[in-house]
């Protein structure tokens, strides 16, 4: 539904479409039952090769490199027959991938954000991963990031196994920060704190006469304020939530300082105070703005344009060098008799696609899977591989039903710090309101909650 | 229709008596259901009953409970979901929001139409041209009007509104869909481009139902045409008014398409409907018990407009009978 169709593979859902998702999972549930899983028959589609309907939300750029490389997977495992369905990003699909999961008739496998798998009653909706058959097939937990293996985890089972991580990071324009100064040896001068941020700003500025960020602020759902917000703030080591999810836990002093912060650059004219995420890119695209905050799944938007552009780490403004990210991972959706060959040709296509993550790498993701991120051919990838190390200081929401990609929280906040930025809140009552909205979520009962198994 | 076939059904008796209708003075106690007619519209009546009549009874039912969108489980929770959304003030904002566009659209379109039929009716050279014109966009589906106006009209600093307020000299660069002041009124201009022309149509056939004598007895007395069009005209297209207005009413607060496409209900769910909140409730939060409860709520507001109608109109004749 619009043009930039790269959009839908992370965190931002273009418009018309974007709708808050809400899952379940306040999690945590008394101990019950081990879930009866069982073991079934394998079902063998007609041609005698085993069936394994594969869904995923990944569209333009994403979708064209998950199509080549489910292309490569089927050359390699000719008994397997992938039979992959592409589903529009957002609500939509998770109200798809849930219900097919309560019915039991679910495909052997699909893609989840992973921020949002304590909302996606794990146990009940979801199956959880054969860690053995994992292992057997070359996966092992030892070749993922800590925090992000174990946001995998409910109930003590593993449910999701990460593909990659897609951190908010720095766009910035070469030829513009050449001429600010603010380049050494064509890369960017490390950049701390938050009033060093701001005087390259205003260096940029003095070069081209416009504000030297552009990010969306508004626009229908728009949630990249929220993104920035969640960036700046998790660099003050403040939480959000509980580390449960179940309480508040906002730090009214550090979350007031950076939502002045924002707000006061936007004040000074050094950040663009109204564009729609359609018009942010279009603006950056223009080559005269020196910089871009968004998730890294634009560069398919920038490459082809000719734009003179490279990418960093968002830089630490308040102290840890953080940036707010959700993760792609892979999840099995409940089948009322999974098991035996699509179980097992689900586990193969999972492991296939981590040791091949270079090609995703491609468009901008951070590939989950260490032996990929030592991988020359990844090193290779400029600008892809300059922030690769972010992948050990990323922000995930604390695990609530109402957080993750294109949740509730993300839209409602979004919403919230958008007005902060277009000047209709002020600091202080948009934290007022977004504390209000954050009460509300937390006294809803989770719709969807797992099953301990 | 000039003949009937026999094998055609006969929907359209038009007052003619088919000699196998059995007539209640010849004192047959048995008619085959064909008579009755029940056969033919018994196809409809199952349709109606599986996809109307069932799920508003078992919407209902779960309104009272606290049923996730997997249909399995749901506790019986009373009016618990009704408390919960009489105390919610997302609610009410969408519900305002749904009146506030009704407000907005109603007049207007019933207005536009009126004159763009009274123009219509007076250009005799041409008609068909202005029928197809102005009702063409009526024929178009919600998704492509909204691309039309999403592409076209309104992209900020290059859509054509803006490209005509240039041309006025006045500054380009209004967020026709992401500023909270013309957001809903941008999703009205769209809804009036859009359905105006079955508003118009229906004007058009009341004017040309007119007796045309009444307006050469007028002339012959002298009645300017300004006169003829107060005194003659709107007087006898009252009827049409009514009808209009109140099945306009109820159109615009079934708003949805237009705003899930154009502003997704933004800027800050500025412009979001009692009906998406619904699904936003239901579809995206999971929360079907509480949708339904919430849609109920609408049900009964619209049920009460839809039951003022038929008051009025007596209430009406019965003045017009008192004259």
């Amino acid at each position: 539904m619009q043009p930039l169709d790269t959009s839908r593979t992370a965190g931002v859902t273009p418009p018309p479409r974007r709708r808050a998702v809400l899952a379940g999972g306040l999690g945590a549930l008394a101990a019950m039952g081990p879930l009866a899983a069982g073991c079934a028959a394998p079902s063998a589609s007609a041609s005698g090769r085993t069936r394994l309907r594969y869904w995923h939300l990944f569209g333009g750029g994403d979708g064209l490199t998950m199509q080549s490389l489910l292309r490569k997977f089927s050359t390699a495992h000719p008994e397997i027959d992938v039979q992959a369905a592409t589903l529009q990003w957002g609500a939509p699909y998770y109200t798809k991938l849930g219900m097919a999961g309560a019915g039991g008739r679910a495909p052997e496998l699909a893609v989840l954000h992973l921020a949002r798998l304590a909302g996606f009653g794990p146990g009940r909706l979801l199956d959880p991963f054969d860690l053995d058959l994992l292992a057997e097939l070359g996966v092992r937990q030892r070749d993922f990031p800590e925090n992000i293996w174990r946001r995998g985890q409910a109930h003590g089972r593993q449910f999701a196994v990460p593909l990659d991580t897609h951190p908010t990071v720095l766009y910035y324009q070469t030829e513009v920060c050449e001429k600010a100064g603010l380049l050494a040896g064509g890369k960017l001068r490390p950049i701390r704190g938050a009033e060093e941020f701001a005087d390259a700003l205003r260096a940029a500025k003095k070069v081209t006469g416009r504000p030297g960020l552009v990010t969306e602020t508004l626009g229908v759902d728009c949630i990249i304020p929220w993104r920035l917000f969640a960036t700046f703030y998790s660099q003050t080591g403040a939480k959000v939530l509980s580390a449960d999810g179940r309480r508040l836990a906002l730090d009214d002093a550090k979350a007031l300082k950076v939502l002045e912060y924002m707000a006061s650059l936007v004040e000074e004219g050094l950040w663009v105070r109204r564009a729609d995420y359609t018009a942010s890119i279009g603006l950056f695209n223009e080559g005269r703005t020196a910089f871009h905050l968004n998730g890294e799944w634009e560069i398919p938007s920038f490459r082809p344009t000719g734009l003179k552009f490279s990418m960093t780490r968002v830089p630490p403004l308040f102290g840890r060098p953080t940036a707010q990210a959700d993760c792609h991972a892979f999840v099995l959706p409940h089948q009322a008799d999974r098991g035996g060959a699509p179980d097992r040709a689900a586990h193969t296509l999972v492991a296939w696609l981590l040791k091949h993550s270079v090609d995703w790498a491609e468009g901008g993701h951070v590939p989950a899977y260490a032996p990929v991120l030592k991988d020359p051919a990844y090193l290779k990838l400029e600008p892809q591989s300059e922030y690769r190390d972010v992948i050990d200081d990323v922000a995930l929401d604390e695990p609530a039903w109402f957080t993750g990609s294109a949740s509730r929280m993300w839209i409602e906040l979004g919403a919230v710090f958008s007005g902060v930025l277009t000047g209709s809140r002020t600091p202080r009552g948009a934290l007022d309101e977004a504390k209000q909205r954050l009460r509300a979520l937390l006294d809803t009962p989770n719709p969807l909650a797992g099953v301990a198994s | 229709m000039t003949t009937l076939s026999p094998t055609s059904a006969p929907a359209s008796h038009a007052g003619r008596a088919t000699p196998a209708s059995g007539t209640r003075t010849t004192g047959r106690a048995r008619r085959s259901w064909t008579e009755h007619g029940l056969v033919f519209v018994a196809p409809f009546l199952v349709v109606y009953a599986l996809f109307l009549i069932w799920p508003l009874v078992s919407g209902l039912g779960m309104s009272f409970t606290d049923v996730d969108i997997t249909g399995v489980g749901g506790e019986f929770v009373g009016l618990d979901n009704y408390a919960e959304a009489f105390g919610d003030p997302a609610v009410w904002a969408s519900l305002w929001n749904t009146v506030w566009f009704t407000v907005l659209s109603t007049v207007p379109l019933v207005v536009v139409g009126l004159v763009l039929a009274l123009l219509a009716n007076e250009l005799r050279v041409v008609q068909w041209l202005w029928r197809i014109g102005w009702f063409a966009p009526f024929l178009l589906p919600s998704g492509v009007v909204c691309m039309l106006f999403l592409y076209m009209i309104y992209p900020s600093g290059f859509g054509l509104a803006d490209q005509l307020l240039a041309s006025v000299g006045l500054e380009p660069g209004i967020g026709w869909l992401t500023d909270e002041r013309y957001a809903m009124l941008s999703i009205v201009l769209t809804t009036v481009w859009w359905t105006v022309g079955f508003n118009f149509l229906l004007y058009l056939s009341a004017l040309q139902a007119i007796p045309p004598h009444l307006y050469e007895a007028a002339e012959l007395d002298g009645a300017s045409a300004w006169r003829r069009l107060w005194h003659i005209t709107l007087p006898l297209l009252n009827r049409t008014t009514g009808l209009l207005l109140v099945l306009q009413v109820l159109a615009s607060l079934k708003i949805f398409d237009q705003v899930y496409l154009l502003t997704g209900g933004g800027p800050d769910d500025s412009t979001r409907p009692i009906l998406q909140y619904v699904y936003q409730q239901g579809f995206t939060g999971y929360r079907i018990g509480y949708a339904s409860a919430v849609s109920y709520i609408f049900f009964a507001l619209i049920l009460l407009v839809s039951l003022a109608q038929p008051v009025l109109a007596r209430r009406r004749r019965a003045e017009e009978a008192a004259k």
